[in-house]
């Protein structure tokens, strides 16, 4: 009985640091490594404490997976590697490797140079860390070591993202990282193969959520933008620079094209921009209607949309722009929200999911009056929207992704605690299967029920099968087999019983036995037919000399006066179940024997 | 294991291997060296090839077979041309049931042109797999092909030259053609997009599972973008499938050997098809020609394929340019499928060299061609007519297709350049013999130069590969084991392994002697639980095992059985009383509990019975061992080395106390 244990670390019944650990098959493997955006204290980080107190965490793990470059899945990372100390293998996909050393950054300069903290990783050591990456492409199996395997599947959430799954021996945990199971303006959906697994460990963000269409949902955003730069308003949406950003733009692009509009749209020059580039090459991560098109016309090639500048802010009339960052929290998207908050024309549309403590997260639960840093505090008069753009898997995808890989076990994280229960109840409803939803640190150990290998002499497999009979008519009937098994060191070989003596250089005894008994007078072809009549199963032949062979029991005549026929038994030890009883029915004689 | 050669053109290969009752197909590759026999499609009627003199049979055939033949075969400078819709030559199709293929796995974009005639025409139900790179340009290289053929239509294909009787009348190289009766017109756009339809693309070490039984990988082969080797595996087995490899460094990730280190049997195709030739010096030669050209003032053509070796060439030679002040030559690559080689060619990222990868995290594009096509250096076109003449200047570079230059744009530029001696045409595809290429162009004044760049491996590199994966069978086309017809000399171009390889030839069929033995099987961990092991020798334990077998997937896996073995077939009434008497159900099919094995010393087996109270026992000696004699029971107990033989006299309940005692006496599991 194996056991495989997760604990995690961040992101247990909760959104925000995602980091958990899983050992499998003696293997640790640390699953995201992200950071809080709802904290600036140590909780901004997993506590890597609870690996190990003392020194550095290489020996304590065989490798780290990285989901997607969500800063919540991955903010952690430099600090984690060149801080805490890991030398071991980092996988992620190229994608994520391209994207996530950007986002890193932007991350270490809002912190160090806005907030001004010190003790906060390096871009130095955001290289380094960077250099401790190995790309994982999809479907690829990497073999991490001579046991443990690991293979990503597309995860559709954002370019690059994608879900992971571990294996050793016959033991398996899938990882989803964040996904969505319905494919957008850029992204295709997560797809997994029946693979199976133990456990699976998914992301529950909007476990009671059932989205409407897509498409109603898109008119919505479109009209809530037009009313408002109809009105003169200005028009903010906060976005992380890739992903969403690069959907809305798409939608707005072609929006603007369809009506004619020339009112400006603009998006957060940098980040945005470069992104954008990032789009370019990384093609094949999209869905298959941009790629069969960049050809003849790469579509995040945007016409309208031009790049933002500082100035702009206080220009008159409407417009619309997409800043960064997503939350509020910091950055260019705060600073437009200060200036135009005050202003009931204007609206901000939050297009996705804001963690606790964020500005996003306080004006959504409908906060009029927001503390800023300084102490200055701000009316908020402008309309808010919410928006579930967010990619991420609703209570029907994630049923669905259930289906598709069959786990034995799931494992809700990712989520908040309320709406996890919900899931889980579901989920147990369904399917049947185990669901557990652990709290940051709660260690949820599961044994596993693995089946032995052994090697099998093909010719003693053929043989059972074709003794069965029809073994082409019903494959799934059961057939037996029977041989003996050697067990040496991890190997089990299993043999047909006289071949494995032979090989092990064992002499086989032979025991045979042969009994008389004395039946009234007839004909051997009578004893044969009565004898067919009772072994139905067994192969009963009459032989040129007058013996009968009942599978290899012989029955021969020793000698016959007119009452009666002396016959002889004679069978070796291994048909001795078979030889035992046909030797009892002709001792009892036939005929008594049937009518009692 | 069976191997069916449907193909010995070691560079356009077509094996078939059955497999642990599944059926793979090895690569689709398409022979195009019968274009060779054709006059050029021009897009423009030509004078000079409409006023080709007709070659006349001279042989006994009827008139009217000699007047169909004026039409179809004509004469130029000494050689005859088929003057016909090119045909190209398909893999072996007869000897095989193609609906019966599961799998088609394909290892690079050259290999697999084959594939629509397969997929489209057979019956075939199963899947393709190829990387995504080798898909997208595949489908470019058929694409282009289809476009140059339905460019100019013809009417009408010549048919009577074909037949075997004409055949043999006509001069060389025509008379030598082995598989005129394989000859076939192309296939259309709509069978490639069918065909594509049924291509599921697979990543670099991914493991595919075919129904359970075979686990197939593709691993870099390093030739091309997305090229592999194939390794397919059973439990027990290793079959790699080697096509193309290259130790070069190129634009595509480097060759991963691991994987195919010791297999039971290594298929090795894809040599140099250049061995003469090396690849680097093909280069410089190439450049230095070019420069000597465009410096007379002349043109330079190269007719190639719209990717691959290209991509390395437009990077290579404008930095040359550069260095020798060509800058302001212009480089034009016209081609159906110019823009989407190029663009894909920068998506691929994942497929390409790690210097190359590490371009798209700054992000730039991989390659610099997307840099020289914004700078104006280098100019694509679909086709040589509209946007094309407005910037075409010379001097000039001209990349374009097809390399046989029996069609596509390549024709053009022959007719346009061929009658100046200050042009030039650079052969670069390692496909085509330049001779046979240039031959319906004669008299030419064009100068040509062959500067074939394969990086392929080397026949010393295969050696040594062989040499270094340690398979235990090798299986190569025949052509490999004798050097080349036209360096009959070069007896270093072979391939040597120490076990002998065994050839194969087109339409042969292989038994490969490779022996299945084992399978694997799963134990369930109750069943595992109730067997009793013995230690028969340090460390070695045995136990009888007795389950049922479950096959799912392909897979077996052993369970306890039932409780009540009943038979499977409803018995009838007097039986089931029968096996209720026969003390609880004794199935006539039930198997041994134990196994015993060694000697009996005699004195050990008397003692025995005597603790179970039999004591009236007189014990023989016999030649071969002993006899124990039980007197009142008139029994006897037969001993001798390796077995022994109980005879008794209808007792039934002595018997069994005799076969429990004797048992215990001996070592058993």
């Amino acid at each position: 009985m194996a056991e495989i244990k997760v604990t995690p670390l961040g992101a247990g019944q909760d959104v925000g640091r995602s980091c958990i650990l899983v050992t499998i098959g003696g293997k640790n493997i640390m699953l995201d490594c992200g950071m809080h955006m709802g904290f600036n204290d140590d909780r901004r980080f997993p506590d890597f404490s609870y690996i190990t107190r003392t020194g550095r965490l290489t020996e304590h793990l065989d490798c780290v997976i990285i989901s997607h470059f969500h800063l919540d899945h991955c903010g952690a990372l430099p600090y984690m590697s060149e801080i805490v100390g890991y030398d071991g293998p980092i996988y992620m996909t190229q994608p994520t490797k391209a994207i996530c050393p950007i986002l890193l950054e932007d991350y270490r300069k809002i912190t160090v140079e806005r907030k001004g903290e010190t003790n906060f990783f390096t871009s130095a050591m955001i290289k380094d860390c960077m250099k401790k990456v190995i790309i994982v492409n999809l479907h690829q199996t990497v073999q991490v070591d001579d046991e443990l395997e690991i293979t990503a599947y597309y995860a559709g959430h954002v370019l690059g993202a994608a879900m992971f799954r571990m294996k050793v021996g016959s033991q398996s945990v899938v990882y989803t990282g964040d996904y969505n199971m319905t494919p957008d303006r850029h992204l295709g959906a997560a797809w997994i193969d029946k693979c199976r697994p133990d456990i699976l460990i998914t992301e529950s963000t909007y476990a009671t959520t059932i989205r409407d269409s897509k498409r109603c949902r898109e008119r919505d955003f479109l009209q809530k933008i037009h009313d408002c730069i109809e009105k003169g308003g200005k028009v903010l949406i906060p976005v992380f620079a890739l992903g969403r950003a690069q959907e809305l733009c798409i939608l707005v692009e072609t929006f603007w094209d369809r009506m004619n509009l020339t009112v400006p749209v603009y998006f957060s020059l940098g980040l945005t921009e470069k992104a954008n580039h990032y789009y370019k090459l990384f093609i094949m991560w999209t869905n298959q209607k941009i790629r069969k098109t960049f050809v003849k016309r790469n579509l995040f090639d945007f016409k309208h949309i031009k790049p933002f500048d500082r100035g702009y802010i206080h220009n008159p009339g409407p417009m619309v722009v997409f800043a960064t960052p997503g939350m509020l929290h910091a950055g260019l998207s705060l600073q437009i929200f200060r200036n135009w908050a005050s202003n009931p024309l204007n609206m901000v549309i939050m297009p996705g999911y804001c963690v606790a403590g964020t500005v996003g997260n306080k004006i959504l639960s409908g906060a009029k009056k927001i503390e800023m840093e300084n102490r200055q505090v701000i009316d908020v008069k402008l309309s808010v929207q919410y928006m579930s753009f967010s990619a991420h898997a609703d209570a029907k995808g994630i049923m669905q992704l259930i289906r598709m890989c069959e786990p034995k076990n799931v494992i809700l994280v990712h989520g908040e605690a309320k709406k996890m229960e919900f899931l889980k109840q579901k989920i147990t409803g369904e399917f049947g299967i185990q669901c557990h939803m652990p709290a940051n640190g709660e260690v949820v150990a599961m044994e596993t029920k693995a089946n032995l290998t052994a090697d099998v002499s093909l010719s003693l497999l053929k043989r059972s099968i074709a003794l069965s009979g029809d073994a082409l008519k019903d494959v799934k009937k059961p057939r037996v087999l029977h041989g003996a098994v050697t067990i040496s060191g991890e190997k089990m070989h299993l043999e047909d019983a006289s071949k494995t003596m032979q090989q092990l250089g064992m002499t086989e005894h032979e025991i045979r036995f042969t009994s008389t008994v004395t039946i009234p007078s007839m004909s051997m072809e009578v004893v044969q037919k009565k004898l067919k009549r009772r072994f139905p199963h067994q192969s009963v032949q009459l032989t040129s000399d007058g013996s009968i062979l009942v599978g290899s029991v012989l029955v021969k005549v020793a000698g016959e006066s007119e009452e009666s026929l002396d016959l002889l038994v004679s069978w070796p030890y291994q048909e001795e179940d078979l030889g035992s009883s046909l030797f009892t029915i002709l001792q009892h004689g036939f005929a008594s024997h049937t009518e009692t | 294991m069976k191997l069916y050669c449907l193909s010995d053109h070691p560079n356009a290969p077509c094996l078939l291997l059955t497999f642990k009752s599944t059926t793979i197909l090895l690569d689709c590759g398409l022979d195009l060296t019968s274009l060779q026999h054709f006059l050029p499609l021009t897009l423009v009627p030509s004078a000079r090839l409409n006023s080709l003199p007709p070659w006349t049979v001279t042989g006994d055939i009827s008139t009217q077979l000699k007047d169909d033949l004026k039409k179809e075969l004509k004469e130029c400078s000494g050689r005859v041309f088929v003057d016909s819709s090119p045909e190209v030559c398909l893999p072996e199709l007869g000897i095989v049931d193609f609906s019966t293929v599961d799998a088609i796995l394909v290892s690079n974009y050259h290999c697999m042109l084959a594939l629509p005639f397969i997929t489209e025409y057979t019956g075939f139900k199963g899947r393709v797999y190829c990387t995504d790179p080798t898909q997208q340009t595949g489908r470019q290289l058929m694409e282009e092909f289809v476009e140059y053929m339905e460019r100019v239509p013809r009417a009408k294909t010549a048919v009577n030259w074909k037949k075997p009787s004409v055949l043999k009348m006509l001069p060389a190289p025509l008379r030598d053609i082995a598989w005129a009766t394989s000859l076939r017109r192309c296939y259309t756009t709509h069978d490639i997009n069918s065909c594509m339809s049924k291509v599921r693309v697979t990543a670099f070490s991914e493991k595919l599972n075919l129904f359970g039984s075979l686990m197939v990988s593709p691993h870099s082969s390093g030739y091309c973008l997305g090229s592999c080797n194939w390794v397919i595996k059973s439990d027990y087995e290793k079959v790699c499938y080697v096509s193309s490899s290259s130790f070069l460094t190129t634009h595509s990730i480097p060759i991963l050997q691991e994987p195919l280190k010791n297999s039971d049997l290594l298929l090795l195709t894809g040599i140099t098809q250049t061995p003469a030739h090396n690849p680097d010096s093909m280069l410089g030669e190439f450049c230095s020609n070019l420069t000597v050209t465009i410096k007379n003032g002349g043109n330079v053509l190269v007719p190639c394929y719209p990717s691959g070796i290209i991509y390395d060439l437009f990077e290579c030679l404008s930095g040359y340019m550069d260095s020798v002040g060509l800058t302001q030559v212009p480089m034009f690559f016209v081609s159906p499928v110019a823009d989407s080689s190029l663009a894909y060619s920068q998506i691929f990222s994942e497929w390409l060299c790690a210097q190359k990868q590490s371009k798209v995290f700054l992000p730039e594009p991989p390659f610099p061609h997307a840099e020289l096509i914004k700078s104006g250096r280098l100019k694509h076109f679909s086709t040589i007519h509209g946007d094309f003449s407005s910037h075409f200047k010379t001097p000039c570079v001209v990349f374009t297709g097809h390399p046989s230059l029996r069609l596509g744009d390549a024709v053009h530029f022959m007719e346009l350049w061929g009658k100046s001696s200050s042009n030039t045409v650079i052969f670069i595809e390692p496909n085509f013999s330049y001779l046979d290429a240039l031959a319906p162009y004669q008299p030419l004044a064009m100068k040509a130069c062959y500067c074939p760049i394969d990086t392929a491996i080397s026949f010393p590199q295969a050696t040594k590969m062989i040499k270094e994966l340690k398979p235990l069978h090798v299986v190569l086309p025949e052509c490999y084991l004798t050097p080349p017809t036209s360096q009959p000399l070069r007896t270093d171009l072979v391939v040597e392994a120490e076990v002998a390889p065994t050839p194969y030839k087109r339409g042969s069929v292989l038994h490969l002697p490779i022996k299945r033995r084992l399978e694997r099987i799963e134990i369930t961990p109750e069943l595992a639980g109730s067997l009793a092991p013995i230690e028969v020798k340090p460390g070695v334990f045995v136990s009888t095992v007795t389950g049922t077998i479950t096959a799912r997937d392909n897979k077996y896996i052993l369970q306890e059985a039932p409780k009540q073995a009943l038979p499977s077939t409803p018995s009838s009434q007097p039986i089931r009383k029968r096996k209720r008497e026969d003390d609880g159900g004794v199935s006539e099919t039930a198997h041994p509990k134990q196994y015993v094995y060694g000697n009996l010393e005699v004195e050990e087996l008397v003692q025995a019975l005597a603790k179970n109270g039999i004591t009236d026992v007189k014990v023989e000696d016999t030649a071969s061992g002993h006899i124990i004699h039980l007197q009142t029971e008139d029994t006897i107990i037969q001993l001798e080395e390796g077995s022994t033989h109980i005879f008794c006299e209808g007792n039934e309940p002595l018997r069994r106390k005799l076969r429990d005692t004797l048992i215990a006496c001996l070592p058993s599991f």
